[in-house]
Order: structure tokens, then C-alpha cells, then sequence
């Protein structure tokens, strides 16, 4: 009896070795990112269809967030990050003087927020200027029938009702595209309440994540909330038409996110960080912004460095064609060059 | 969790504990509105759970046939087994609206002139947080208080009937010696309110301020931790979020020990 039991566990230990050891020799080409929950749905599509190109190439996402893509890249825990918005010169100084290298941007598609809202009895769109989305979010403006309001919407019947205002709680990416904005339209809100990606909304509550903030304003009559595109899409909420800087209503679109980011590109520095929210021109959407990969330059590991590489030439190039249906504009032209540009400056070595 | 927290410390002191502003922007950090939170859920969500769970309790062990008592007993622990997050979407989805449309206008037409059911009534709110968190309780204080209840000799009831006491009576002898147990089932129901982060996140609309009225958003500690530690930026947010930790640790001990006493004194005087 004895000996079938010790034959039996060395038989199962001996077959534990040796798939464990076929799987380290495998999994060592996983690559692990982490970072932005925006871009996650289009990044897992990528993933998935690279992985069909090449078997070898298995990349790993965490989608925990933009402040934690930030600070796992700055540990060096992970092989990239990804954040909405990109790094202040401070975490950069902080990243590239812990890791002894030296972090770049990658621009991989771009992504908008939206009011959505939720208004029974009403029909078309809602015109909001960026001014009156303030004045919502500071509490200046408490009722849907507010002459300001009115004076945007002269077709609409709007509800002599209190507005329930709907914020992230956590600290988001959104978040930071939506004070960018209001901070950049009215001076107040820059000064009091801030740019970043959680502050202190002086009305209203809070959900957790895109998804909570859905809810809420799924559920809330009369409600107003800012969440991602792809969410409106996804739960079938009206979203508002945003006045642009040259005085346009416009609705997030392919081309006018497009447009936003091409008509910002004269003003883009060498590494590719900016703001492209409030943009010049007549059908640009205002709250829009890139979301980037961030990626040492010198590449330790060969293979992950190598696989990196030609994952994002893949992305930048073939992988744009998917972010249409995911609610996402890819890069223009011109700016998906710079972004090559950038790729083919990582060294391995 | 001391060390981690030193910065904050150093940095607000006391006032950590009493400054009602908690602004990451500006990076100045009060615990205040949490601490409030926290606080007066979790009690609200005790004193709406404690009458319920004991009457089904009693329910379950003197009154009801035993065929119906295991099923129904079943039924009741099976609660305790939903996660936390499914309890958050029902919440959100199901009791919101309902509360929006039924519960608060019935209290604000009934007890609107108590501050508490003033205002504006949007469905999510320290109320509904409470209510949430009372059913996530109930089954654990149900289950110990049946525990309890079925652990007084049979001896004592059969004594009390045969002195001609009623049903009613008897009840209320065995409710009587088992109130230390009853207690210590509160307490343990407590601790869990106290603790619980996904439910009350999603329906409670973290806000940080102290209003009269349970119709407004609240914010308790655990969500604030939970919503705002992944994307702290600065040290400083990272530190005074370890200190709400720091603070929710000593809440839950004061509460624990408190009822500790209580107990002791309960047990004593029987």
C-alpha cells in the first residue's frame, strides 16, 4: 500500500515538474502593463489580436487605473504603464532617476468624455457651453430651467426641477479630461476647485468608476453625469452638445475628435504631451484627449523589448482600424507618425 | 499603519480628526465627514436590523413548525452569502429608485418636519446605505440570537408554561436570558457594518459633508479608501488615506470595546 502511494505521489510530482517547467520556459515572454481602465477595452482587443499574429507575444493588462499606471512603472513592477493623462514633469523627474532611464509617451488613440443625461419628456439633444457645465458642477446653476440653460436650448421644454449632479468619486483619467476643460474655460474653476484627477466637486455625489457614475445617472431622473463615450454608447444615454472654442455645438464623433487632436498638433512638444481639450477649430469636440503608453527607452529584457516594439508598430498602424467600433478615434495621420517616431527610438539592448 | 501614516499626522494633527475638508487639490485632509459616515450608517443600519433580526429569531425558534424553520432558517443564512458588490448593484438598481419614488416621499409626508427627512430626495443617501447595510446584517444577528435562544434548557420554558405562563410570556423570559448572546450578535453585526465598503459605496454618493437630513450623500471610511488609495497621487493623499485607515481601526476598537463593557454589565447584573 505504501509503495503505490509513494509511486503515485512521485508520479504526480514528476509530471508537476515537468509541465512547470515547459510553462517557465513560455511565460517567460509575459509582459505585464498596467494603468488607465479608458483605453482598456480597446487595449485588450489589441492584445487578443496580436497574440493571434504572434503566439509568443503574451501581454498581460491590469487596468487599475492611470495614478496606478504611474506608480507601477515608476517602481519598475511593471513593463509599461498607460495613463489618460500624461506624466507631470515631477513623476517623470521621479520615474527616469529611480529606474536610471528614461520614460516616453506614446499617443495610442483618443478618447472623449460626455455629459450624459437623464431628462424624461424631452427630446434632441441638450446645447451645453462649457461656461454652464461649470456653473452646474460649481452649484451656481441649480435648476434645469436656469435662464442660462434656457437661453442654449431655445427648443427644448426644460423641467423647472432641482439637477442632480453625478461626479467620479475615485480618482480617474475622466476625471482629469473634465477639470482640464472646465479649467481652461472658466478662470473660477481653475482657481478654486482645480485640475486633477480627483477634486473636490463643491455639489452633488459621487459613483465609483465610469460605471457607477452610469448608474446613477441611469437611475436618477433629472440627473447630469460625465462619464466616457463608450459608456453613453454602451447603456444608451443622450449626451450633450458641447460649444466648442469657436462657438459650435458639436457631438463626439470620429472626425470631430479627429479634428480636435490635428488642430492641436502645431502646438505639440517633442515628447508628445498635451492637453487637447478646448481646441481651435469649428468642428472640434472640446473634451477629448489622448491616452498614452509609457515605456522606458532602454529596453533591459531583449525579447520584451523586442515583442514591445513591434507590438506598437502593429498597433499604430494595423491596430487603429479597431478603435472606431469601440467608441474611440484613432490618431491622425500626422500625430500616429510622431507616435512611430517614438517607438523606433526604443533601444534594446 | 502608524508609520505609514506620519506624514499626515505631522502634517494636521488633531485637527485631522475634526476638519470637515478633504480636498486632494489642495492637499488638505480632514476625516470629520468619514468618521460621521461611517458612524451613523452603521448605527442606523443596528437599530433597523436588531428589532427585525430578533423577531425573526424568535420566530424561527419558538413559533413556527420545525418543517418550516430549517427551510426558512436556510433561506435567511443564504443572505449572508451574497457578496457585497451584488448587494451594491441591487441597491443602485432596484432599492434607489424604490426609495426615490416610495420610501422617502411616505417619511418626508409623515416626519417632514424632523430635520432628517428634509431636502431633496435623490433615491441614493446615507438612508439607503443604511438600509442596505441592515439586510447584509440581519441574517448574522438572526443566526446567533436563534443560536442563543435555542441554547436555554428546555427545562426553564416547560417551568415558565407550567407556572401558567402564556406564549408571550414565555418569550419574553427566554428574550430576557439570552440578551447578553442578543447583544453580542449585535456587536459582531456592528463590526461588519462598520467594515463594509462595496455596498455602501455604490449607494450612499460619497459625498463628504454632514448634513441633518439621511436623504443626503454621505461618505463612510472604508469607501473613501477604497475609492481614492489606487489613484492617490501625492504622498501626502497616500499618508492621510492610511491615517482614515489608522482611524478606522480605533473606531471599530472603541465600538468593540464599549460593547464589550456593556455585555459585562448586562451579564453582571442578571
Amino acid at each position: 500500500m505504501h509503495k503505490i502511494i509513494s509511486i503515485l505521489i512521485l508520479t504526480v510530482m514528476f509530471f508537476s515538474c515537468g509541465k512547470k517547467e515547459v510553462a517557465v520556459n513560455k511565460s517567460g515572454a509575459q509582459i505585464n502593463g498596467a494603468g488607465a481602465t479608458f483605453p482598456y477595452p480597446i487595449y485588450s482587443k489589441w492584445f487578443n489580436e496580436y497574440a493571434k499574429l504572434n503566439k509568443d507575444a503574451k501581454i498581460n493588462y491590469q487596468s487599475i487605473g492611470s495614478g496606478g499606471g504611474i506608480k507601477q512603472i515608476t517602481e519598475g513592477t511593471v513593463d509599461f504603464g498607460a495613463s489618460d493623462s500624461p506624466m507631470s514633469d515631477e513623476e517623470i523627474e521621479k520615474a527616469n532617476s529611480k529606474n536610471n532611464n528614461s520614460i516616453i509617451h506614446i499617443p495610442t488613440v483618443i478618447g472623449s468624455v460626455v455629459l450624459i443625461y437623464n431628462m424624461p419628456g424631452t427630446e434632441g439633444n441638450l446645447k451645453l457651453s462649457g461656461d454652464v457645465i461649470a456653473g452646474i458642477y460649481k452649484g451656481v446653476i441649480k435648476k434645469w430651467n436656469d435662464p442660462k440653460i434656457k437661453a442654449e436650448n431655445p427648443g427644448i421644454n426644460l423641467p423647472d426641477k432641482e439637477i442632480i449632479v453625478c461626479s467620479r468619486t475615485d480618482g480617474s483619467g475622466t476625471t482629469y479630461v473634465f477639470t482640464d476643460y472646465l479649467g481652461k474655460v472658466d478662470p473660477e474653476w481653475k482657481s478654486r476647485i482645480g485640475v486633477a484627477k480627483d477634486v473636490k466637486f463643491p455639489v452633488g455625489q459621487g459613483g465609483k468608476g465610469n460605471e457607477g457614475v452610469t448608474g446613477l445617472v441611469k437611475q436618477l431622473e433629472y440627473s447630469i453625469g460625465y462619464v466616457e463615450l463608450v459608456y453613453a454608447l454602451q447603456n444608451k444615454l443622450k449626451y450633450a452638445e458641447i460649444k466648442n472654442a469657436e462657438g459650435e455645438y458639436v457631438l463626439p464623433t470620429l472626425e470631430s475628435l479627429t479634428l480636435a487632436a490635428d488642430n492641436s498638433i502645431s502646438e505639440m512638444p517633442d515628447d508628445l504631451r498635451i492637453s487637447i481639450t478646448n481646441s481651435k477649430g469649428k468642428n472640434s469636440y472640446p473634451i477629448s484627449s489622448f491616452t498614452y503608453i509609457l515605456i522606458f527607452k532602454d529596453q533591459k529584457d531583449e525579447f520584451k523589448g523586442k515583442t514591445m516594439k513591434a507590438f506598437l508598430e502593429w498597433a499604430l498602424t494595423t491596430g487603429e482600424s479597431f478603435a472606431q467600433d469601440l467608441g474611440y478615434a484613432p490618431l491622425p495621420k500626422s500625430v500616429s507618425a510622431k507616435a512611430l517616431d517614438k517607438v523606433n527610438s526604443i533601444k534594446i539592448q | 499603519m502608524f508609520l505609514d501614516s506620519s506624514d499626515s499626522i505631522e502634517k494636521f494633527g488633531l485637527d485631522f480628526i475634526f476638519s470637515r475638508n478633504w480636498d486632494p487639490v489642495r492637499e488638505e485632509f480632514g476625516a470629520l465627514t468619514f468618521i460621521y459616515g461611517t458612524i451613523v450608517s452603521s448605527f442606523l443600519a443596528l437599530l433597523i436590523s436588531l428589532p427585525i433580526s430578533i423577531g425573526v429569531a424568535v420566530f424561527l425558534s419558538e413559533i413556527v413548525h420545525k418543517s418550516v424553520r430549517t427551510s426558512l432558517s436556510f433561506l435567511i443564512e443564504i443572505l449572508a452569502a451574497i457578496p457585497s458588490i451584488i448587494y451594491g448593484f441591487w441597491g443602485i438598481f432596484v432599492l434607489a429608485p424604490f426609495m426615490r419614488t416610495t420610501i422617502q416621499p411616505f417619511l418626508q409626508s409623515v416626519f417632514g418636519f424632523l430635520p432628517f427627512f428634509q431636502g431633496t430626495m435623490y433615491g441614493t443617501g446615507l438612508l439607503t446605505a443604511s438600509i442596505i447595510l441592515a439586510i447584509m446584517i440581519t441574517p448574522i444577528i438572526t443566526a446567533i440570537t436563534r443560536d442563543v435562544l435555542k441554547a436555554i434548557p428546555v427545562s426553564q420554558k416547560e417551568a415558565a408554561y407550567a407556572l401558567g405562563a402564556t406564549k408571550w410570556e414565555g418569550i419574553k423570559m427566554a428574550l430576557l436570558n439570552a440578551r447578553s448572546g442578543i447583544l453580542g450578535g449585535a456587536v459582531l453585526g456592528l463590526g461588519r457594518a462598520i467594515g463594509e465598503t462595496m455596498a455602501v459605496t455604490m449607494v450612499i454618493g460619497n459625498k463628504a459633508q454632514i448634513k441633518a437630513s439621511l436623504f443626503e450623500p454621505a461618505y463612510t471610511m472604508a469607501s473613501v479608501i477604497a475609492n481614492e488609495f489606487a489613484e492617490a497621487s501625492g504622498g501626502l493623499q497616500v499618508s492621510s488615506l492610511i491615517e482614515v485607515g489608522l482611524i478606522l481601526f480605533g473606531v471599530t476598537f472603541i465600538v468593540n470595546s464599549m460593547a464589550r463593557l456593556l455585555i459585562y454589565s448586562v451579564t453582571r447584573k442578571a
